[in-house]
């Protein structure tokens, strides 16, 4: 076991937890941040998506010890007082889910190509987001979800 | 109002003042769609369902079915608030707390909407009516002189009112129901009928809903299990000092169970690995083997009753010109919900209440009572809305574990599955052996159909065609996997199997295989919802060649209507891409279109991951493909346009939904694959990521 210091959605937190122990399991289970979920634990199905400076990264193949120092946001530090962001407000207009399990990893993959890119195409959104699995198949609407949120994004709303 | 005796104590405990309105119900018999399993349950002859109007409105629907994606949380409260004559989110539902709710046998073969929906109904319409009577005789006027609206009661002109929380203030109201009310026919809804938005949308985008694995309790320990290296493993020996030493670490052992207790899950698995215990495996089938043993390996010695039998074979096959006799194979499938197998279980005095994802909280209960030998009283499940299951989560294995992990512990002990362990330990759709033999004139008029399915079950066995003489027969066997419930199992392996040959007889007999089948169908539900995807699709014009094929299939499974049109591409290295599937449905009145086309399209992906890829691996009692790396599923990539066509027949009952949109993807898939290649695969996965012993090599990847 170890200290770290993590810095999540803008707070810094201190966490003991054993080296080689992944980001997930320390939001998880340590910070009580139960937003980003456990899928599959290989890396295959993108449930456990966070973004680390901006990024989408797997937390489930993130260790701690990597996430130490890197500005860590979870699905739980997209909403600004109270206001959703583009692309939490595109999926639930777009209603893109189901049983939901798989949102929050969806959102935060899509809010990591959004700020690459502002507008994506068809392939790009396919791309960007094919290791982000809905075994409730709203795959359809995820994407439409994207290009909504890209469209909220480009009227001046929050991100 | 009628006597009534309860004694459920969990009854009056969220009914405050205000008025209760109880559904005492006959018995209605248990239906279960795969071939065993879960039988046995018949509905409580006393109280079936119940509603709650509070003194400040809000109204409050208790149901044992649960929410798992399947939007019955917002289709359920819009049928409430139609009724009632309230606003839609006026309603709450509360579902699956055993502690809360009517005893419910579970949720699954899409009877939530034929059986839960109109119960709801006809309790909220006896609530309205008792509400109309109550202020009736307040204002001293005739009841029929009075309506209901928005949640209030009006005379004639509006001039007066009284809101429904001040017609119940500071009383008790029971009412019980017992007789069907008339019911707000379909023709005239205002909230049932629109696409109302999940009520728990937002918490979904902000990741605050709480699914069963989010579940935290106050010192909770967390859990983890020392599986066995093989199925029907026995223990030689154990050695569990190392794993012991760790910090807070206990390890729980009874019998063949060894499972670890620790502070948190990290150290859990670690010291779950560091147990060192071996196993003796027996000799068991796996694939290669797989439908011989079926075949050769019945579950009884009795014969059993063919499912349908009309006319003789023998005479059908005489007079047939066109003969075909095939073998269809379906390799069992993982339903792998994204939430795998969860469950917090905790002990207080005795009681034990365990919050755990499952179709079946009441089941789950049992299976806690009996294992624990306590009273179904002295438990409490607690059903959070989940991270779905399609079929896969009727049973309570994670529960049954962490609370006796919780037991030893004598803490609350959170236990999470791997995915490892869900695609091992939980179980599986059947596989399936399906053999038709069938005769056609050469005018194209069917004459004789036999069908038998080995092992999958006898959902939509019966063929929808007009045929004088047939022969149908499920015939359950033993099963080197443990297999259970499934999203429309049987009906995806026997419509494949049907309408794959149905499609080769078409062709035999050189007709167009929508013409081929419109001429053996009078099922008038079947040829309409045909007909529009057909020209939704444009079937006209769909002329299939090398590099692109057409198919399509339909089918009817729990009173709805579905036919399947796809267009498949195909390269020069035979990789197949399903370009576009149109999909009409008809599943009676539709209560919620957006909902609704949302579950059909997710569907058609899900049956897509059937028909072309997923299958389980497994050898000697060991799933070889235990992870979502060598488990292919369906992704963004996959995924072909879909279009929807819904049929609303707003003169018919709401069927469920649920189901009905999986079957025709594989055989539209199957057959366009053919229209373009000539070649039929008749086994499925169609394209498998590997080849799977014991079949032939599929040539087509995906
Ligand atoms: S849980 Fe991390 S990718 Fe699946
Ligand atoms: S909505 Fe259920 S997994 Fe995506």
């Amino acid at each position: 076991m170890a200290n770290y210091e993590l810095n999540i959605n803008g707070r810094k937190l201190r966490v003991s937890a054993a080296q080689e122990e992944t980001l997930l399991s320390v939001l998880r289970d340590r910070l009580d941040l139960t937003g980003t979920k456990y899928g599959c634990g290989e890396g295959q199905c993108g449930a456990c998506t966070v973004l680390m400076e901006g990024r989408a990264v797997r937390a489930c193949q993130t260790t701690v010890q990597s996430a130490a120092q890197a500005k860590i946001t979870t699905i739980e530090g997209l909403e600004k007082n109270g206001k959703l962001s583009p692309v939490q407000q595109a999926f639930l207009e777009e209603e893109a889910f189901q049983c939901g399990y798989c949102t929050a990893g969806m959102i935060m993959s899509a809010t990591s190509l959004l700020s690459e890119r502002a507008n994506p195409s068809d392939e790009q959104i396919e791309r960007a987001m094919n290791g982000n699995v809905c075994r409730c198949g709203t795959y359809p609407r995820i994407v439409e979800a994207v290009k909504h949120a890209a469209r909220i994004g480009a009227l001046g709303g929050t991100r | 109002m009628t006597t009534f005796a309860w004694d459920r104590r969990a009854f009056l405990k969220g009914a405050g003042a205000g008025l209760l309105v109880v559904l005492a119900e006959s018995a209605g018999v248990a239906q279960q769609e795969s071939g065993r399993g879960f039988r046995g349950h018949e509905m409580p002859k006393d109280i079936g369902s119940w509603l709650h109007i509070g003194s400040d409105g809000r109204v409050t629907a208790f149901t044992g079915k649960v929410e798992v994606g399947q939007n019955i949380r917002t289709s359920l409260a819009q049928q409430v608030a139609e009724e009632l004559r309230v606003p839609f989110d006026c309603v709450e539902m509360v579902m699956g707390d055993t502690d809360l709710v009517p005893w419910d046998m579970g949720t699954f073969g899409s009877r939530t909407t034929p059986d839960m929906g109109p119960r709801l109904r006809t309790m909220a319409a006896a609530a309205r009516q008792m509400l109309l009577e109550q202020a009736a005789q307040a204002w001293n006027v005739d009841a029929s002189s009075l309506r209901a609206a928005n949640g209030k009661i009006l005379n004639g002109d509006g001039s007066r009112s009284i809101s429904y929380g001040e017609l119940t203030q500071g009383e008790k109201l029971v009412k019980v129901v017992t007789a069907e009310q008339s019911l707000t026919p379909a023709s005239e809804w205002k909230v049932a009928g629109t696409s109302a938005p999940k009520p728990e949308g937002r918490a979904f985008v902000t990741g605050a809903h709480k699914y069963p694995s989010d579940i935290v309790r106050p010192g909770m320990m967390f859990g983890a299990i020392v599986r066995p290296e093989g199925f029907h493993a026995k223990l030689i020996s154990v050695d569990s000092k190392a794993a012991e030493s760790l910090p807070g670490v206990t390890v729980v052992r009874d019998g063949d169970f060894i499972g670890v207790v620790a502070p948190d899950a990290f150290t859990a698995h670690r010291a779950a690995a560091m147990v060192n215990a071996a196993w003796d495996v027996p000799e068991q089938p796996s694939n290669e083997n797989l439908f011989e043993y079926l075949k050769n390996n019945p579950e009884t010695s009795e014969p059993r009753h063919p499912d349908h039998q009309s006319g003789s074979m023998e005479d059908g096959m005489r007079n047939a010109e066109i003969k075909v006799e095939e073998r269809y194979t379906v390799q069992y499938i993982a339903h792998a919900p994204l939430e795998p197998r969860a469950a917090v279980a905790e002990w207080n005095n005795g009681k034990l209440t365990v919050w755990t994802g499952t179709q079946r909280p009441f089941g789950v209960r049992e299976e806690l009572a009996q294992h624990f030998s306590i009273p179904e009283s002295q438990v409490r499940v607690i059903q959070p809305d989940m991270g779905s299951g399609y079929g896969g989560k009727h049973s309570g294995e994670a529960a049954v574990e962490a609370a006796r992990l919780a037991k030893a512990a004598n803490k609350p002990v959170k236990l999470l599955w791997t995915r490892r362990e869900e695609f091992t330990w939980a179980y599986l759709r059947p596989a399936a052996l399906i053999e038709i033999h069938a005769g056609v004139r050469r005018d194209g008029t069917l004459v004789a159909w036999e069908h038998h399915n080995y092992n999958a079950g006898n959902a939509t066995i019966n063929t929808p065609y007009d045929v004088s003489n047939q022969l149908i027969q499920y015939h359950p066997t033993k099963t080197p996997l443990r297999q259970g419930s499934y999203r429309a199992l049987a009906g995806t392996a026997n419509n494949f199997a049907r309408e794959s040959h149905m499609d080769a007889l078409a062709h035999a007999a050189g007709m167009d295989p929508l013409q081929f089948r419109m001429k053996n169908l009078s099922n008038a539900r079947l040829k309409a919802v045909l007909q529009s995807a057909a020209d939704k699709f444009g079937w006209d014009r769909a002329k299939s060649n090398a590099t692109c094929g057409y198919g399509l299939a339909c089918g009817s499974d729990k009173g709805g209507y579905v036919a399947t049109c796809a267009e498949v591409e195909i390269d020069s290295d035979k990789t197949i891409r399903v370009r576009r599937v149109v999909q009409a449905w008809e599943s009676g009145a539709v209560i919620n279109p957006n909902g609704l086309n949302n579950q059909n399209s997710g569907g058609v992906v899900q049956a897509l991951g059937g028909a072309l890829f997923e299958a389980i691996l497994f050898s000697q009692g060991k799933i070889l493909n235990p992870q979502f790396a060598r488990y292919r599923l369906p992704r963004f990539s996959d995924t072909p346009k879909i279009e929807i066509v819904l049929v609303d027949r707003k003169d018919l009952p709401p069927a469920g939904a649920g189901e009905i949109g999986l079957i025709g993807v594989a055989p539209a898939i199957a057959n366009a694959i053919f229209a373009a290649t000539g070649v039929r695969v008749r086994n499925m996965p169609i394209a498998p990521e590997e080849a799977i012993p014991g079949i032939p090599a599929s040539p087509f990847r995906s």
